[in-house]
């Protein structure tokens, strides 16, 4: 794909699904919120204040205060970091040892490839949100664990694709012309086997990461991994959750929304980039 | 020839709509067939062959627009015919096969009870009958031991096996017509003219017509009555078969026959057409699509419609210089 | 059943290793955080946990082949008892999500894809792909808060149940649905399904995203196929086309993501009876974490393997039905 096709298939991309400009909007936020977050809230989000508990949205906080008087606003805004960065990890290493593995499966072959072949059907046993659940579970409960677990479970996704797409491409003429070049094992797979298969792979990896979002808020929710009074969307709701029945809604919707937001944002990418990478998959 | 022709395709025009703009795919194609008599339309691909049938078949998709012309069959004006009329007449008076019998099939219901399905469509039939009768196409087709391959799924066959159950559910009606495009495409040299045997001898028998949509003047020479040269939306030239392998009056037919293996006595002699077919999204589309291509070309070529020339009682061919 | 067995080993292995990966001593985790070396010591001579390792294995392997899975500490009794005393709940709630997923997604794809680019079509592309993106947590939430809170439509989400209004029926198949009926209680009735309906929405919401879109992509490729143009040309009704020679083409690709769903419907039950207060094994096992009961960790996550396994297995059975090519191969 040249750069030129490349950029009429974007720009083909954004016209045909103009959702995906309004994704990239939703991403220039998010990504604003993670990096600088901190900066820009008008409160320090763990800063309690017994005076304005429980206000409800006004102008002085936008999204009104929690039960212990902190700004929701500056909470939510704060967590993306921490909710973005906990997805950004997880997929980024089951991409990498993903792949890694299932290129692996896919040029060895033989033992090699029905033992990494045997762990990711076991995985697959699962569902997965419950052994995400058992591995915070057994390895302790802290945010390292919750990324470790988001990315075991995702790790088949992308060694099985890997494996497949590899396995295909081990005998192909130009592999073919690279060995008898004198090349390497894992020169062939760096140089004229990964780099072919690296674009779908990172639509399935945008497709991905609101899963990510969604499993490790999920994990949070239930009270594994992320710790009070940390700010993290899904402890958010859960806390807010007990204000319910005394109809203060502000408490669990706008980190809900939050939450909705990235996910439909990360998802509206996947889709835009799947357009833009291979325009003949569009459904 | 007093009565008129089963099938009378005059002047088609169909233009497709697409986001680049109009693809003129066909343009003033005439032919006809008579009844006990196969023409095949003989062109390379994208010539228009294939959207010449869908149109009889009243099957175009919605982005088709038909621009003029008319298609007769049987007396009924085809393309006058409202969505219901046309979809009983299908599978009834006229049927289409299609090449890949293997994927033309449901892969996942027994071949009897496709064929089943059609006999239902058609007429009322109690289920027994149904039955007896899907038997009975399959023996037509000379699939031997008939009663057990009733109940065979299309994977369980071979593709020359799918292609006679697909005629025989095209058949299994009795229709007048039967279109047959590139059936046998994708099947070995042996069971091409095991497949092409039959539908001839089916011609023969039941005095129905057909029309061979082919690339290979080769087959459509041994197989049909007459042959309809199309190319790039036009039909260039028709004539009964000896006719025009003998003398082909269109500069593209002579090209194609010197490109058959049957007309070289060896491989060097084989012919080959230089450049491709013209872009039917241009708006400026020449007179003479086959300009380009050309050895003879000459003034009026570029200047003027083309003349349909009638050579013969039944050999026309458009062209100013026709040989 | 190639490979359900092969899962099930797996599994198996999974659920021992997990346990025997526990930071530091694994007999401090089973013996729960109020316990003292004593008891430390008891549980790891239960646990075997002074063997090595592949007899630790043998032992855990026998245990499970005679139903035990250990000792609930929150509970005080076998946690193989409590589970199947709380599965029933989580099985009635999954199965009607499940269905109702079904029956207005498979409906919704298949219009999509009858008419591609029409309202209808780009609508429900559009409502798929937002509710794709609400976790099931925080609509179980929102509907909460609109219809029980607010409009006071939907009981208080407590339970299967509302014992002050109605009688719990008595147990035959454990579906508070079905045994409400068995015992002609229309009244009880009323009232489980009353407290079915917001959970089951929730639950079934996300599954509708995926099942919808499995069903366009695969009604598409099904009525563009080669069959479906024959079948179109020997003038075949468009009901006998959309249904016997698209719909039921279509449906293999729908059972293949099933597993999937499945996977989903398993996993979110956890988050949706917390929130309803839902007594089923994700309650169950939600305070065992935070309670560091081990056991019944365990317990529910081998569980939850197994179910799923058994219901893939039924959707492979099912495949089978659905495609002849399927049923020979195997």
């Amino acid at each position: 794909m040249t750069l030129a096709t490349f950029a009429k298939d974007t720009r083909h991309a954004f016209a045909e699904n103009p959702l995906t400009l309004v994704a990239v909007v939703i991403f220039t936020l998010l990504l604003l919120c993670a990096i600088l977050g901190p900066s820009l809230v008008p409160y320090d989000p763990l800063m309690t204040d017994s005076n304005a508990r429980m206000v409800p949205p006004s102008w002085q906080h936008w999204f009104g205060t929690d039960h212990l008087g902190r700004d929701i606003f500056s909470r939510v805004v704060v967590a993306a970091r921490l909710d973005l960065g906990m997805a950004v990890t997880a997929v980024a290493a089951s991409f990498v040892i993903g792949t890694s593995l299932g290129a692996i499966a896919g040029y060895r072959g033989g033992f090699v490839d029905q033992l990494i072949g045997r762990v990711f059907d076991t995985i697959m046993a699962f569902p997965l949100f419950v052994l995400a659940m058992g591995i915070v579970a057994a390895l302790g409960n802290s945010v390292v664990n919750i990324i470790i677990a988001t990315a075991i479970i995702n790790l088949p996704f992308y060694g099985r694709y890997a494996r497949a797409e590899v396995n295909v491409r081990r005998d192909a003429a130009y592999v073919e012309a690279a060995r008898m070049g004198g090349n390497g094992s894992v020169r062939i797979l760096a140089r004229h086997i990964v780099p072919n298969i690296l674009p779908p792979m990172m639509v399935q990896a945008s497709l991905n990461m609101g899963w990510a979002i969604l499993n490790a808020a999920g994990l949070s929710f239930i009270g594994l991994g992320v710790r009070p009074p940390e700010a993290e969307w899904g402890i958010m709701v859960s806390e807010g959750a007990s204000y319910i029945f005394s109809g203060e809604w502000w408490t669990f919707v706008f980190p809900g929304m939050a939450l909705v937001l990235a996910v439909f944002c990360f998802n509206l990418l996947g889709d835009g980039l799947r357009d833009m990478i291979d325009p003949r998959r569009r459904t | 020839m007093t009565a008129p022709p089963l099938l009378k395709v005059d002047k088609l025009s169909l233009d497709f709509r697409t986001r680049e703009g109009r693809v003129k795919a066909l343009q003033d194609v005439s032919f006809h067939i008579d009844r006990g008599e196969i023409l095949g339309i003989v062109g390379e691909s994208g010539s228009g062959k294939s959207v010449s049938a869908f149109a009889i078949m009243g099957l175009l998709e919605s982005t088709a627009e038909i621009g003029g012309g008319s298609v007769h069959f049987a007396g009924a004006d085809l393309l006058a015919d409202n969505g219901a009329a046309m979809r009983a007449m299908r599978g009834r008076e006229i049927s289409m096969i299609f090449q890949s019998p293997r994927t033309a099939l449901n892969p996942i219901r027994k071949v009897g009870r496709q064929i089943e399905d059609v006999l239902r469509r058609h007429g009322p039939v109690t289920g027994h009958e149904a039955k007896k009768k899907a038997i009975e196409a399959l023996e037509r087709v000379r699939i031997p031991d008939s009663a057990r391959r009733y109940d065979a799924y299309p994977f369980e066959l071979s593709g020359g096996m799918c292609q006679r159950v697909m005629i025989a559910m095209a058949l299994a009606c009795r229709p007048m017509l039967l279109i047959a495009d590139e059936p046998t495409t994708g099947l070995d040299v042996t069971t091409q003219a095991v497949v092409m045997d039959l539908i001839r001898e089916m011609v023969d028998e039941t005095r129905m017509g057909a029309l061979l949509i082919t690339h290979d003047l080769g087959l459509a020479g041994e197989y049909c009555d007459r042959i309809a040269v199309m190319h790039a939306g036009h039909t260039v030239e028709d004539a009964p078969t000896e006719v025009l392998l003998e003398k082909a009056a269109h500069p593209y037919s002579a090209r194609l026959i010197a490109a058959t293996p049957a007309a070289a006595d060896e491989i060097a002699d084989l012919g080959s057409i230089p450049g491709g077919l013209p872009d039917l999204r241009r708006q400026d589309l020449p007179y003479c699509r086959f300009r380009d291509r050309c050895d003879r070309r000459v003034e009026v070529c570029d200047a003027q419609p083309l003349p349909v020339t009638e050579l013969t009682g039944s050999h026309l061919v458009r062209c100013w210089r026709p040989t | 059943m190639g490979s359900a067995i092969p899962s099930l080993i797996g599994v198996i292995i999974a659920t021992f290793l997990l346990s025997r990966a526990l930071p530091g001593d694994p007999a401090v985790y089973f013996a729960g955080p109020a316990a003292n070396a004593e008891s430390v010591q008891q549980v790891r001579e239960s646990l075997g946990l002074d063997k090595s390792v592949p007899e630790q294995f043998a032992l855990y392997v026998w245990d499970l082949a005679h139903g035990s899975l250990g000792t609930s500490l929150t509970t005080g009794q076998p946690v193989a008892d409590d589970l199947l005393q709380r599965l029933p709940a989580s099985m009635e709630l999954t199965f009607a999500a499940l269905i109702v997923a079904i029956v207005v997604a498979v409906p919704l794809g298949v219009f999509a894809a009858v008419r591609p680019s029409s309202f209808v079509d780009h609508f429900c592309r559009g409502t798929v792909t937002v509710a794709a993106a609400f976790p099931t947590f925080f609509v179980a939430l929102l509907l909460v808060y609109v219809f029980y809170y607010l409009l006071g439509w939907a009981p208080q989400p407590l339970g299967r149940i509302d014992e002050i209004y109605y009688v719990a029926p008595d147990t035959v198949t454990g579906f508070y649905l079905i045994d409400t009926l068995l015992a002609g209680d229309s009244e009880s009735f009323r009232g489980a399904l009353a407290q079915l309906v917001l959970p089951t929405i929730s639950l079934a919401l996300f599954a509708l995203a995926p099942i919808a879109r499995m069903t366009r992509a695969s009604m598409l490729t099904a009525l563009g196929s080669d069959f479906v143009r024959t079948a179109r040309a020997n003038g075949l009704s468009g009901a006998t086309v959309l249904f016997t020679y698209g719909f039921r083409n279509a449906l293999l690709s729908i059972t293949n993501i099933m597993g999937m769903i499945f996977s989903f419907l398993l996993g979110s039950n956890v988050l949706i009876e917390q929130v309803f207060g839902w007594p089923g094994i994700g309650a169950y096992a939600v305070s065992a974490v935070i309670a560091s009961d081990y056991a019944a960790v365990q317990g529910f996550i081998l569980m939850m393997a197994v179910i799923y396994v058994l219901l893939n297995l039924v959707v492979d059975l099912l495949a089978g039905l659905i495609d002849p090519r399927v049923r020979f191969e195997g």
